[in-house]
């Protein structure tokens, strides 16, 4: 864990709730961020990971509990503290009728940085996101990646300590999405602090030195990704593909085999195991013949699935 | 770790009054950058719709007017009577226009309300910074009507100079309730019943193409008692230099800044309440 350069919490939040009306959107949630980490929030869609960020980017007040921001009371201090972060919202912002640079300037005067000084940014920023050829292009027509990194490098104009990223690559293509990975791992090494929301568990595996599993605006669990999957899945997980016809058949048959344990899902059945390849012939050897079989290691989503009983995609 | 709570500025401060005014001018310049795209198909508005009225109004109806005798408009032209007018309902339609769609659209279209929540902008700058907006583009608007009515003849007395900043405080005096409303507004269509309902009738019936003397009784006292009639009289009176006391002048900036106060006052919480949910 990095914890280097400070004991002292950047985000402290105990017993944080927010409610809209009589639906609770998050329900007490305890946590402590500290500074250079990146932390994510990893739950499907409607988990409270979106209502946490909010009340972290001091926009949204909390019903009850704590909430501590850069050490100071995100109500009474919220001005402040927005100073200095860094905000990636889960849809872009950006005025699509102005140019890649006039984003970056409208927004850094909202900093009250001098125009002089958001330029020079704005140029660094621009180079760093691969979008310098693009600074005088109207936004409107740029892709979704592209709109998506002109929003990172928005978001960096403050140099902000804490960087909040809801859902940031959410609707992007694979290619696209490594390109925005590979900025926000340059930037962590930079030490900036990342807070992010995603129900992608590849993208908290990549990014994310610490995980909050979320599910009804509840912690399930709390870990690192490797400790994550270490203490709630077995080493390696067996995927089996039966004929549909003999699909519940097989799932009847696997529910006595000799694995830590089976999950049937509505088109596989996966079974975890210590050894996936003997778990194969074992399940050879009982009769069953899968159309396909798969064994890999353990994964986020296979921790999700035995925390909540539901995939993160669902 | 800087301990964030001493930023905090107390409230009335000197301090806190100049960071939060410099908030409010940070949040303006955005709309500057935006209209600095947008301002020659504004132009085509803000120029031929004065033209339009006054040459449609004072000229065409105006020839009509005159014939039969203007003493029920004060012995002056149909014209001069009815420019002025046309300077206080531009300002309102001006005014309700820009604080309706465009703030709706911050929040749903371009989404420049919720880009400057996340900066230290809060609610009442993001709010204020775009009344400044508006009210650089009312004093635009009202200053090429002014010119255009002295271009026709129209004006009576330099007191029109005035005229201006009584027009755009019409604007305003509509611009800042409208703009709380709309920031709660949860789709387009509630615009169009203000514009159906509240700036017709208002633009109809406040004065500005014939003399409330010719209402009925009871149709009058409903007249004097909207925002649009205050601005009509005191522009009239300003352009054609006479007819009002200063008693009198007074009590309509009373009324339009009271009104405009309300707005400014419903907008600071309507935004907080819209955008800090």
């Amino acid at each position: 864990m990095l914890r280097a350069s400070g004991t002292e919490a950047l985000v402290r939040a105990r017993g944080l709730t927010k409610k809209f009306g009589s639906f609770t959107a998050v329900d007490g949630i305890d946590f402590d961020l500290y500074r250079g980490e990146a932390f994510g929030f990893l739950g499907p869609n409607g988990a409270g990971k979106s209502s946490t960020m909010r009340m972290i980017g001091c926009v949204s007040p909390p019903t009850s509990g704590e909430l501590t921001i850069l050490g100071a009371d995100p109500v009474r201090d919220g001005s402040a503290i927005r100073a200095r972060l860094g905000v990636v919202p889960q849809e872009d912002t950006l005025d699509v009728e102005l140019t890649v640079l006039e984003n970056l300037l409208v927004y850094g005067r909202y900093f009250g940085l001098p125009r002089r000084v958001i330029r020079e940014r704005a140029a660094a920023l621009l180079e760093f996101v691969q979008l310098s050829d693009r600074a005088k292009d109207k936004v409107d027509p740029l892709s979704g990646g592209l709109k998506r990194r002109l929003t990172i490098a928005r978001s960096l104009i403050n140099e902000p300590e804490i960087l909040l990223l809801d859902e940031p690559t959410t609707g992007l293509d694979p290619q696209a999405r490594h390109v925005v990975w590979d900025r926000l791992f340059r930037l962590k090494q930079r030490g900036v602090t990342l807070i992010l929301t995603t129900h992608y568990m590849d993208e908290a595996e990549q990014l994310c030195d610490r995980l909050a599993v979320m599910d009804h605006g509840t912690f399930a669990a709390e870990g690192s990704p490797r400790d994550l999957i270490t203490q709630y899945c077995s080493p390696e997980v067996l995927e089996l593909r039966f004929d549909p016809e003999l699909h519940e058949a097989a799932a009847d048959k696997l529910k006595d085999f000799p694995a830590e344990r089976a999950e049937v899902l509505a088109d596989r059945i996966l079974l975890y195991v210590t050894d996936g390849d003997s778990a194969l012939v074992s399940v050879r050897a009982s009769g069953l013949e899968p159309l396909t079989s798969l064994v890999r290691r353990g994964t986020l989503e296979d921790v999700f699935l035995r925390l909540t009983g539901r995939r993160l995609e669902d | 770790m800087p301990v964030l709570a001493t930023v905090g500025e107390p409230a009335g401060s000197v301090a806190s009054g100049w960071a939060s005014s410099s908030r409010t001018f940070r949040a303006f310049q955005c709309w500057l950058t935006v209209y600095r795209r947008i301002w020659r198909s504004s132009v085509w508005s803000s120029v031929l719709g004065p033209v339009f009225y006054l040459g449609a109004m004072g000229f065409g109806l105006g020839s009509l007017v005159n014939k039969h005798g203007t003493a029920s408009l004060g012995g002056v032209s149909y014209l001069a009577f009815v420019a002025p007018a046309i300077l206080a309902s531009s300002a309102m339609n001006t005014g309700m226009q820009e604080a309706s769609w465009p703030v709706f659209g911050s929040l749903k279209w371009n989404k420049i309300y919720i880009g400057a929540q996340a900066s230290p902008l809060r609610p009442e700058d993001i709010f204020r910074g775009h009344l400044m907006f508006m009210t650089m583009r009312l004093a635009m608007n009202a200053a090429v009507t002014i010119v255009f009515m002295w271009a026709f003849g129209a004006v009576r007395s330099a007191w029109v100079v005035v005229a201006w900043p009584v027009a755009v405080l019409t604007g305003v005096a509509f611009a800042a309730p409208i703009a709380a409303f709309a920031v709660l507004a949860k789709n387009e269509l509630s615009f169009v019943y203000i514009f159906r309902f509240g700036m017709m009738p208002l633009m109809l019936f406040s004065g500005t193409f014939f003399p409330l003397s010719q209402l009925p009784e009871g149709l009058r006292a409903v007249a004097y008692a909207t925002p649009l009639w205050h601005g009509v009289a005191l522009c009239r009176a300003l352009s054609l230099g006479s007819g009002l006391s200063l008693l009198g002048a007074l009590g309509h900036v009373a009324y339009l800044a009271v009104l405009a106060a309300i707005g400014i006052w419903a907008a600071g919480r309507t935004y907080r309440r819209r955008l800090y949910v």
